[in-house]
């Protein structure tokens, strides 16, 4: 089994030194599966570095032992961690495009492994590579061991990668974030395959994730992981029906989903802080809603809670809330519910389900296609044209939501820039799309303008949406300049003051960078934007998939507060189904660029007609309590 | 009688772009971002170091670059009310090395000697003798050479040491000084940081540069005053001096050549890259075409081409220096004109992969005019590129200018060079006895300058190109531990 002891990992950085974790203990087991948990930035990912030793060239284990069944990772030479790397512990890695060698047959990858782990050679080698193939799924292995990375898809691509990992045969096996590079169908057909394995061979996993989801179908054990340091770890079981620590409760309550429709989501205020600070208290306690005076005072330790219900349990807490003594004193210093919560409360008493008023559609489009020119030759004439989205037809009303859902790559992004008119010149477009009548492919000039301050977008990656050189004043006030030319500068300044305020941020934040904010607040900023010049509908390309689960909360609960207040309307692009069941009204299936379902969004997710969207909806994870 | 100031072409560009140098200065200074990148390149001990060098360098350009010409005395009778100026344009640096402009001895002699290094036919006692002559300048203060010249040069060397560290103990006290009350530290501690490398900004590797060229420049002065501190070239003149006005020769090529190119590279990068179509098409064929042509043929063409329009109007210039100075100003250009190929390749690289960012996109959905994208969206984003391109090329095209002066294509003979020294040193490599202080002192200032310039290009490139960063990750045993772990 695998023993990490009081690990301490520190990086050394330009912004100082950062302790990635701070005393992180656990233990697997041959044939189990423990899955370690946590937002972006927690030390989820350098665990698993610093447990195969790869940890990057400014970072060192501090202090703390790994112990592989009994003999010490930490201080072995580097000869001897060769031979365990791949051989007693392999690993998986998130990027299934980067982690194969483009320029070397697959078969060859797998036969590398082999020969240096094994004693198999030459043609045996191969045909365990062959077999290793087989078991992972792949068709046709015999032939396709001779296949160049190049070839593959995908998700062909992560199980070559765990056939690569597996094929030594190791006892135990770190799967860094594995399937979150896929799509939700392939997502589960890996998880499935991974599991399957993992019973054969009777290994120990360590999945590492941050899909809360994805856990609680594989593991037995899990960790969750804040600011570098465990807070709980507990079964899974244990774990999903009464989560202990307050922020994995919260975190469960944030997760968006068809029985949380027309509620506020529960979200956490603020963001992980960063590891560079030492801290004197409890880590969660600026963000907790149940922090007391004793969380600021004194940093809690992971113990075993007194209140347990489980007899030989192995769960722990880092919390005073459980802890046996500090618990008479919790109930009556807790202090009262942050400032965000208790605004989440009250408006969740009264808001209700955003009534669609049938009124006239805002946006009609009609027999959309969009074609993308190929072109080659010396004078790069147009030699053919590859269709991204095809005879789409679809209706938005006013203060509705619709999502439009579908694998990566189906023409949904495509269809959403058509509509914001962001393909002119670069795709040929037939059909039409009416706002208020007059065809928005066709408008020009101040036509064109005035159409455009009405539909806007948001974009899926905070980072990269906002101009890294502009000052988040300029950011909001170019919108405004070429779209509202009628206002001056002291009515565009007022007018961005009070966007600001609106999206939840501070007026200071006016005069600083981007790149002083979190992923969360980039995105109010982007909304911010969007919303400056009064638009009536905002297309939202996978506004929350770059964020966090709290901070996706965050954000949904926002977008929904804005659309209630200002009548908008959605577009709503995404993959993820579970926000699609919290937010859309009505909901529009997508693949390979045609519509294939549409309709309201409880019948069609309760009782899907399409065979497609019926699969799309058994592929995404659930979050069932075993 | 004040003299007559004459402003170069060169002059003009050199201070204008110190001017746009404090005005960067500052912009940095208020910006925090900007702040930070520079600050990383002071980190950086081998670019702080080679930054100073530089620093030095440049003070010798600016220096040279304030021309005049001298008022001559009315001549005797005549009453005209016109006055009469000196042919000669001299600049500050003339000023300041006067004694080695006017020194001008008969042929080569060696570094710091008191005799030619050809022999003459000399009557000595009657006798016709094949001796070196004594120098008119170097060493004419010795009554007795053979006996006085070795003393002469220890002490002038010892006084100039002592001289060279008075002035570096001044120097680093005066740093040190500015440090500790910035910091708010006492001077003894911001010392011993210093000394033991502690500091973030690695001011050991600086002042320790600094007292260096404290300890050069010393005894060089010292030396220069009574000898020729690298002995003089065929036609006597000091070459010591030479190399020092070359300096300027290199720099104003370095930075000149440089941001003649920028405009083409920047404009038809960025359009290239976010018109797409035929405006790549037709810039993309211009520089394949430009960059498929041998580059000395090109320049030389155009040189050639310069060189009949000077010599067609000689009458427009009043003196010599202003036709030489014209021609280096047009030879940047030529450079600037035929070599912008690469880096327009590199902005219109960047310029596709930027324009399908998120932000440009929203700027398009928000109607902006594609101007205007890409003086505030693309510009903005990709001068960390022309930052690293221009500090790049800095020293390559002072290589470049030695190549061309050595194939006869490149400044005016006139006019001190590197490049200009090599050419001449190629007929003195092959005499004997060899005459080799020419060529090492062109060698040895031009290294120095390149591999300054190369430093802090490397410097400057590590701290703004953010993929460079991952790989240099500081060391973590430097930093001073805040808490000791058991």
């Amino acid at each position: 089994m695998i023993n990490v002891h009081d690990l301490q990992v520190t990086l050394d950085s330009d912004a100082g030194l950062v302790r990635a974790i701070d005393g992180l203990a656990l233990c697997i087991e041959r044939g189990e599966t423990f899955a370690l948990v946590g937002e972006s930035g927690c030390g989820k990912s350098m665990t698993a570095l610093a447990l195969m030793r790869l940890l990057p060239e400014n970072g060192r284990v501090a202090e703390g032992r790994i112990e592989l069944d009994g003999t010490d990772m930490v201080s072995l030479p580097e000869s001897a961690m060769r031979r365990l790397r791949g051989g007693r512990i392999g690993m998986i890695f998130q990027e299934p495009a980067t982690s194969l060698n483009p320029v070397m047959r697959i078969g060859d990858q797998i036969v590398e492994a082999i020969e240096t782990h094994t004693t198999l050679r030459g043609e045996a080698a191969r045909a365990k590579a062959i077999e290793w193939l087989g078991r992972v799924g792949i068709p046709e292995p015999e032939r396709r061991i001779d296949d160049y990375p190049f070839r593959m898809s995908g998700g062909q691509k992560q199980r070559v990668m765990i056939a690569i990992a597996l094929a030594a045969e190791p006892a135990f096996l770190v799967a860094d974030e594995p399937t979150t590079a896929l799509d939700v169908a392939i997502q589960a057909q890996i998880l499935e395959l991974l599991k399957r394995l993992q019973k054969e061979q009777g290994m120990g996993m360590l999945l590492i994730t941050h899909d809360l989801a994805v856990v609680s179908g594989m593991a037995q054990q899990v960790a969750l992981m804040y600011a570098g340091q465990i807070v709980e770890t507990a079964s899974a079981a244990e774990f999903f029906s009464s989560p202990m620590h307050p922020y994995a409760r919260l975190l469960l309550q944030s997760l968006p989903g068809t029985h949380k429709r027309g509620e506020v989501l529960a979200s956490i205020a603020g963001t992980v802080p960063p590891l560079t600070q030492t801290f004197i208290g409890c880590r969660f306690e600026p963000r907790c809603d149940r922090a007391f005076d004793r969380c600021r005072a004194q940093a809690p330790q992971l113990e075993e809670p007194f209140d347990t219900t489980a007899t030989p349990s192995k769960r722990a807490v880092r919390c005073w809330l459980h802890v046996a003594d500090a618990a008479a004193h919790g109930a009556e210093g807790v202090r009262a519910v942050t400032v965000e919560s208790e605004h989440i409360r009250q408006a969740a008493g009264t808001t209700q389900s955003t009534a669609t008023n049938a009124g006239l559609p805002l946006l009609d489009v009609q027999q959309l296609t969009v074609r993308f020119p190929i072109r080659s030759g010396l004078l790069q004439r147009v030699r053919a044209y590859s269709t991204a989205v095809s005879d789409v037809s679809l209706q938005i009303r006013r203060g509705e939501t619709l999502a439009l859902v579908g694998e990566s790559g189906c023409g949904k992004t495509t269809l959403g820039k058509a509509i914001v008119q962001l393909l002119r010149q670069q795709a040929v477009i037939d059909g039409r799309a009416l706002l208020d009548g007059a065809d928005l492919f066709s408008l020009q000039g101040a036509a064109l303008l005035q159409a455009r301050r009405s539909v806007q977008m948001i974009f899926q990656d905070p980072y990269a949406s906002l101009n890294p050189r502009m000052r988040v004043a300029e950011v909001l006030d170019e919108g405004l300049a070429t779209l509202r030319p009628e206002l001056d500068a002291d009515a565009r300044r007022a007018r961005i003051a009070s966007m600001v305020d609106r999206v939840g941020l501070r007026q200071d934040a006016l005069q600083r960078y981007p790149h002083e904010f979190s992923g969360g607040q980039r995105q109010r900023i982007a909304i911010a934007r969007a919303l400056a010049v009064e638009p009536r509908l905002i297309v939202c390309d996978e506004p929350t998939s770059a964020l966090d689960v709290s901070v996706q909360a965050q954000i949904l609960n926002l977008l929904r507060e804005l659309q209630r207040e200002m009548g908008l309307s959605y577009l709503f692009i995404t993959h993820h189904l579970g926000v699609v069941e919290y937010i859309a009204d009505r909901v529009a299936v997508m693949k390979s660029g045609r519509i294939v379902e549409s309709g309201d969004a409880g019948p069609l997710l309760a009782l899907p007609k399409d065979p497609y969207t019926r699969a799309l909806l058994a592929a995404v994870p659930r979050l069932v309590v075993p | 009688m004040a003299p007559k100031l004459v402003v170069l072409w060169t002059d003009a560009v050199m201070w204008t772009l110190v001017a746009a140098l404090l005005v960067y200065a500052r912009i940095v200074w208020r910006n925090p971002n900007l702040r930070a990148h520079w600050g990383r390149v002071l980190r950086d001990a081998p670019a702080f170091a080679s930054a100073i060098v530089l620093g030095a360098c440049l003070l010798v350009t600016l220096l040279d670059s304030v021309h005049y010409r001298r008022a001559l005395a009315p001549a005797a009778g005549a009453a005209s009310p016109t006055v009469a100026y000196d042919t000669r344009t001299r600049s500050l640096l003339d000023e300041l090395l006067s004694r080695q402009v006017d020194s001008r001895e008969a042929t080569y002699s060696r570094p710091l000697a008191y005799q030619s290094f050809t022999l003459e036919s000399l009557s000595v006692e009657g006798e016709v003798r094949r001796l070196p002559p004594r120098l008119l300048h170097g060493g004419a203060h010795l009554k007795d050479p053979a006996k006085e010249w070795h003393a002469d040069i220890v002490t002038r060397t010892l006084t100039g040491l002592l001289l060279g560290a008075a002035i570096a103990v001044l120097l680093v006290a005066a740093v040190l000084a500015l440090m500790a009350r910035s910091g708010g530290h006492t001077m003894r501690e911001v010392a011993t940081s210093a000394w033991r490398d502690q500091t973030d900004v690695r001011w050991r590797a600086a002042l320790a540069t600094l007292v260096a060229l404290c300890l050069i420049a010393g005894p060089a002065w010292m030396l220069a005053d009574g000898y020729h501190l690298l002995g003089t070239d065929r036609t006597g003149n000091d070459v010591f001096y030479q190399s020092l006005k070359s300096i300027r020769t290199a720099f104003v090529i370095g930075t000149l050549a440089t941001l003649a190119t920028l405009p083409f590279a920047v404009v038809l990068g960025l359009m290239a890259g976010w018109f797409k179509g035929w405006v790549d098409e037709v810039i993309q064929y211009v520089y394949t075409v430009l960059s498929s042509v041998p580059n000395v043929l090109l320049i030389a063409a155009c040189v050639l081409m310069v060189q009949v329009y000077l010599d067609q109007n000689t009458d427009r210039f009043e003196t010599g220096a202003e036709r030489a100075d014209l021609k280096l100003f047009l030879l940047c250009v030529i450079l600037g004109v035929t070599g912008w190929a690469g880096l327009c390749r590199l902005l219109r690289a960047e310029t596709l992969k930027l324009r399908e960012l998120e932000y440009v996109q929203a700027a398009t959905a928000f109607g902006v005019g594609p101007w205007r994208i890409m003086a505030q969206h693309l510009l903005p984003n990709v001068m960390h590129l022309v930052l690293i391109t221009t500090v790049l090329d800095f020293s390559g095209l002072i290589l470049y200018e030695a190549v061309l002066s050595y194939v006869g294509v490149g400044v005016d003979p006139s006019m001190n060079s590197f490049g200009g020294m090599i050419n001449l040193a190629r007929s003195e490599m092959s005499r004997d006895p060899l005459v080799w202080w020419s060529f090492a002192a062109a060698f040895g200032f031009m290294v120095t300058v390149v591999l300054a310039a190369n430093f802090f290009a490397d410097g400057v490139r590590d701290a703004f190109d953010p993929r460079a960063r991952v790989f240099r990750a500081r060391p973590a045993v430097r930093r001073p531990k805040a808490t000791s772990t058991p």
